[in-house]
C-alpha cells in the first residue's frame, strides 16, 4: 500500500495532527483494544529541501532482520518480529503485540538519491536518511538585469 | 534495572492522592502494548518501549500492583518539518495487577530493542506441584 501526501494548508496539516492525537488518545482509553488495530509499524516523516528523514518504530525487531529499499521515490521497510520465547507450553493473558512479517511502502516528498541512504537503528526506533536526488534539488535562478 | 518497593504498608489516602496527581512533565502519555503470558514457572510481561533504553525505564511493584513507566527520548531532527506522523512524542505507562503470587526476589527485567522483558518467577505456593497418584 502506498500512502500519498498531499501538500496542505497548514490549518488543515494542524486539524489532521490532531485528529490522530485525537484516535491515539480514545486508543489510549480503551485498553481492552490495546491499540492493535493500528499498522504496524508506525511511521514518521520530516522533511526539508535536502533530504527526508524517516523514524520508523519497530520495537522488538532485530536489525538484522529489517529490509529497506528505496524505488524512486518510495521506500519500503520490511521485515519480521519474532516472539521473544518461541516455546509452545506458554499460556497468553493478554496479547497486543504482533508478531510474525510485515512490510510497508510509503511514498517520499521527493525522488532520492539511492546510493546515499543511510539508515541507523537505535532502541526500537529505525531511522532512514535519504538524500533528496541532485535533479530534483530546487534551483536558485538569477535574475539577470539587462 | 529493577525496582522494586518491598510490602510497603499502603496510607490509606495513598491511592486517592495518587489519582489525583498531576504530571509534572508536560507530554503525553501513552499505554504500551504488551503481552503477558504464563509458562511453568514465570509469568512474563513483554512490552513494547520504543525509543527506551535501560536508563530510562522505571518498575515499580507496590503489594500486587506492577507500574511500568518509561520515558522515551524523541529525536526532533534539526532544521527538518514534520510532514506526516503516525506516532507522537509521549511517555509510556501501565499498571497491572497481579493476582498469582510473585517471588519478588527473583524479578528479572531486561530492556532491548526497545522492548520490556520482564520475568517475574511463580511463587512456591502458585507453582503447579504434580502430584503422584499411587496405586493401591
Amino acid at each position: 500500500m502506498i500512502y500519498r501526501r498531499y501538500t496542505m494548508p497548514s490549518i488543515w496539516e494542524e486539524m489532521n495532527r490532531m485528529q490522530r492525537e485525537m484516535e491515539r488518545l480514545m486508543q489510549a482509553f480503551l485498553p481492552e483494544t490495546g491499540r492493535v488495530s493500528t499498522v504496524f509499524p508506525a511511521i514518521n516523516a520530516w522533511t526539508n529541501d535536502e533530504a527526508e528523514i524517516v523514524t520508523v518504530e519497530v520495537p522488538g525487531v532485530d536489525p538484522k532482520d529489517l529490509d529497506i529499499s528505496v524505488v524512486n521515490d518510495v521506500l519500503t521497510i520490511s521485515g519480521e518480529r519474532k516472539p521473544e520465547d518461541p516455546k509452545d507450553d506458554i499460556r497468553y493473558h493478554r496479547r497486543e503485540r504482533v508478531c510474525g512479517k510485515f512490510s510497508r511502502s510509503i511514498q517520499l516528498a521527493f525522488p532520492v538519491n539511492a546510493d546515499k541512504v543511510t539508515a541507523s537503528y537505535e532502541n526500537g526506533i529505525l531511522k532512514i536518511v535519504l538524500p533528496r536526488a541532485e535533479a530534483d534539488k530546487p534551483r536558485k535562478i538569477t535574475v539577470k538585469s539587462a | 534495572m529493577a525496582e522494586e518497593t518491598k510490602s510497603i504498608e499502603i496510607k490509606k489516602e495513598t491511592p486517592l492522592a495518587e489519582e489525583k496527581t498531576e504530571r509534572i512533565r508536560e507530554r503525553r502519555v501513552y499505554l504500551p502494548r504488551t503481552d503477558i503470558y504464563e509458562t511453568r514457572d514465570d509469568l512474563v510481561l513483554v512490552m513494547d518501549l520504543p525509543g527506551v533504553d535501560e536508563k530510562n525505564v522505571d518498575i515499580m511493584l507496590e503489594k500486587n500492583v506492577l507500574t511500568i513507566k518509561a520515558y522515551p527520548t524523541f529525536e526532533r531532527p534539526e532544521n527538518y518539518t514534520l510532514a506526516y506522523a503516525e506516532y507522537g512524542e509521549g511517555d509510556f505507562e501501565r499498571s497491572f495487577a497481579l493476582s498469582d503470587e510473585i517471588d519478588r526476589e527473583h524479578i528479572e527485567a531486561r530492556v532491548k530493542n526497545g522492548t520490556l522483558y520482564l520475568r517475574l518467577p511463580k511463587a512456591g505456593a502458585a507453582k503447579p506441584t504434580k502430584i503422584a497418584v499411587k496405586a493401591g
